[in-house]
């Protein structure tokens, strides 16, 4: 079942379905009596399997674009497709069902709910779906925190686990919903420098599973693991690039040096 | 929508931060709770005065003979003959709103057991007597109807007259005293009244059939009163009425004749009683509405300070696809839960409170079913008011701000 997901996955992504499609995106914010532009008019397609870093410092911009990316704000401009959906004409509740059913968040800081176990954290993107039953529900959540290596842990509640187990739940609640594109916001913001490869070998072997992947961060190394890097400056894009030489995150970790 | 998902979420979160929860449903419980033990230890008292002031019969009527004038001399109302033994019957057969009648003839003398002897008043009355008096019969009982048509001599006594007679302890029951030169057997003794309002000992009594009073004692075939109760406090001006129409019937009086005879209720005590009681309703009403706004208060502030808590997880949810109703309605299922919860806590919380009171304090307590009901909703639509209230203006609330709330 597993694998004909994969195979699935392959296989439109070879024909390289278009997920994320930006026009000409302005998004302007009024502060007090100045308007602040904090996109300038930014252009881009994501394809499907694309795993795609957009970096840039703060002010960039980046943070912007990814509430844009996530259908949690609109565009003053410009018009943004997800999944051939297009969001500008969305109400407040459309959007809603939209983030449910095609995007996967994963914050900085996990923001699971407090006190509550693994596997109803994973579970909580299908409770605001009525059509999909408890016990599919609930075997939706135990495979995706198999597949983040979690099977072990799916009564652990999130206080009684690390940050990078955290982590590894947001991303299992990522995937529940089998979403058309992953949006991380600085995902390994908070982790040392081992916990972050480790999930940054997950999102690899994600990405591998055909997933299409959002790294939004600030921290240019990032780029080496990512198929494609986006580069934001003041609210514009100035760099674009696919990766030829995308560097395997587990080679990366296996060569840390091990600590006591 | 997906209500049980609703549900269950609103349910989770609940059993997520049980402290929280706690603290929530403690503001309903406590609200509860007070306002149900406070109205119930009002109300007891409230209840205990209003008893208190009927027991000195505050339905009490009244009737003597006088207000006439022979030759233009007012008459002594005792030395009257107007008020006869048929007039008793009258009223006591035509007087729908009363509850007991009794005629009343009095003696006053001396009473002697051997080498003991006191002054007392000698009544003489119906069984009647006891109820409207508020007088119960202690030990034995009282004469029977046969008593009162042979005018036997037997007397039912107060206890004040038992400690003159009897200094030894001796059970009265049976034993023959003598009223004057008369010899009565007591069959019964009243239980203590104490003192009533007025300083007068209400145990120095001895009760004995009216029939024997007149015949044998007095000798005389008027009344010197007749004594009723209406049938509540409330019914006393419609009954005084009532008795007035059967006696001038009964006297065959003219429209033009003034009455002769007077009839007078317990009408200042009845006026005070109402005054008291209603100054209680309004001390109880106070009390509970102070009881519940501080209630009320204390959950709007929990709920309050609870959602402002829940913004980020309010903004996550969003984030995964919740829309604001879906917000709104998981926030006012976690207030009705607890609302209610709280509220039926509060209830048995209360009730226990107020039997505690009544046991440790002896306070008379009595908890009036409307109390339990208003108590409930108030601080159920409270809850649920302050729990829906915040969450509406968290459901509209940006999730990007939402969730980077800090």
């Amino acid at each position: 079942m597993a694998s004909e997901a994969v195979r699935d996955n392959f296989f439109m992504h070879n024909k390289m379905a278009t997920v994320i499609s930006l026009k000409d995106i302005k998004r302007d914010f009024t502060v007090g009596s100045e308007t602040v532009h904090a996109l300038r008019g930014v252009s881009f397609d994501i394809e499907e399997g694309e795993f795609v870093t957009i970096m840039g410092t703060s002010g960039s911009g980046k943070s912007t674009m990814l509430n844009i990316l996530g259908c949690l704000d609109i565009p003053t401009d410009g018009t943004y497709r997800l999944d051939g959906n297009d969001t500008s004409k969305m109400s407040k509740n459309e959007r809603a069902i939209l983030r449910n059913r095609k995007i996967g968040f994963v914050f900085q800081n996990y923001n699971l709910l407090a006190k509550t176990t693994a596997v109803e954290n994973v579970e909580l993107p299908l409770m605001y779906n009525g059509g999909i039953s408890a016990k599919e529900r609930h075997a939706r959540a135990v495979e995706a925190l198999k597949a983040v290596g979690l099977g072990d842990r799916l009564e652990h509640k999130s206080n009684q686990m690390s940050g990078g187990q955290m982590q590894r739940v947001a991303i299992a609640r990522a995937l529940v919903n089998n979403p058309a594109v992953i949006l991380a916001d600085e995902a390994t913001g908070n982790l040392d420098t081992r916990t972050s490869f480790e999930i940054l070998v997950l999102f690899q072997k994600l990405h591998a599973e055909g997933r299409t992947i959002i790294f939004v961060t600030h921290n240019p190394e990032l780029s080496r693991y990512s198929t494609r890097n986006i580069f934001l400056r003041d609210g514009r894009k100035v760099e674009d690039t696919l990766n030829p030489h995308v560097e395997d995150a587990a080679l990366t970790l296996s060569q840390l040096p091990q600590e006591d | 929508m997906h209500y049980g998902n609703l549900f269950k979420i609103a349910f989770r979160a609940l059993i997520g931060n049980k402290l929280r929860t706690l603290l929530t449903m403690l503001g309903i419980i406590i609200g509860v709770a007070s306002v149900i033990t406070m109205l119930a230890i009002g109300q007891g008292s409230k209840r205990s005065i209003a008893n208190q002031i009927s027991e000195m019969g505050s339905n009490m009527i009244m009737i003597h003979p006088g207000a006439s004038s022979t030759g233009g001399v007012r008459m002594d109302a005792g030395s009257m003959q107007t008020l006869k033994l048929e007039d008793f019957h009258a009223i006591k057969e035509q007087c729908s709103l009363l509850d007991g009648v009794t005629p009343q003839v009095r003696s006053s003398g001396q009473l002697i057991n051997g080498n003991n002897n006191s002054p007392s008043t000698l009544y003489g009355v119906t069984e009647d007597y006891l109820s409207i008096r508020k007088q119960e019969v202690e030990k034995g009982d009282i004469w029977n109807e046969r008593d009162e048509k042979t005018a036997a001599k037997v007397c039912v006594i107060g206890t004040t007259v038992v400690e003159n007679l009897f200094p030894d302890g001796t059970d009265p029951l049976d034993k023959v005293i003598r009223f004057n030169s008369i010899p009565f057997r007591i069959v019964g003794v009243l239980k203590s009244k104490g003192y009533n309002s007025m300083g007068q000992d209400q145990d120095d009594v001895v009760l004995a059939p009216y029939t024997t009073v007149m015949k044998r004692i007095l000798a005389v075939t008027y009344l010197q009163s007749v004594i009723c109760s209406a049938k509540s406090e409330g019914q006393t001006d419609a009954a005084i009425a009532q008795i007035t129409e059967v006696l001038r019937k009964q006297h065959k009086l003219r429209d033009t004749d003034e009455d002769n005879f007077t009839i007078r209720s317990q009408a200042e005590l009845s006026a005070m009683m109402n005054s008291t009681t209603d100054m209680m309703t309004t001390l109880l009403a106070c009390i509970a509405g102070i009881s519940l706004v501080v209630g009320g208060i204390g959950i709007m502030n929990i709920e309050y300070v609870s959602v402002t808590e829940r913004t980020k997880e309010i903004g996550l949810r969003m984030s995964v696809g919740a829309r604001g109703i879906d917000i709104m309605s998981q926030f006012l299922i976690e207030a009705v839960i607890i609302s209610i919860t709280g509220g039926i806590i509060g209830v048995l919380l209360g009730v226990i409170a107020t039997v505690l009171v009544n046991i440790l304090a002896s306070w008379p307590v009595y908890i009036e079913p409307w109390s339990v009901l208003l108590s409930f909703s108030v601080c159920a639509l409270t809850g649920v008011f302050f729990g829906w209230y915040p969450a509406r203006k968290a459901a509209s609330l940006n999730p990007i701000d939402a969730i980077r709330y800090e």
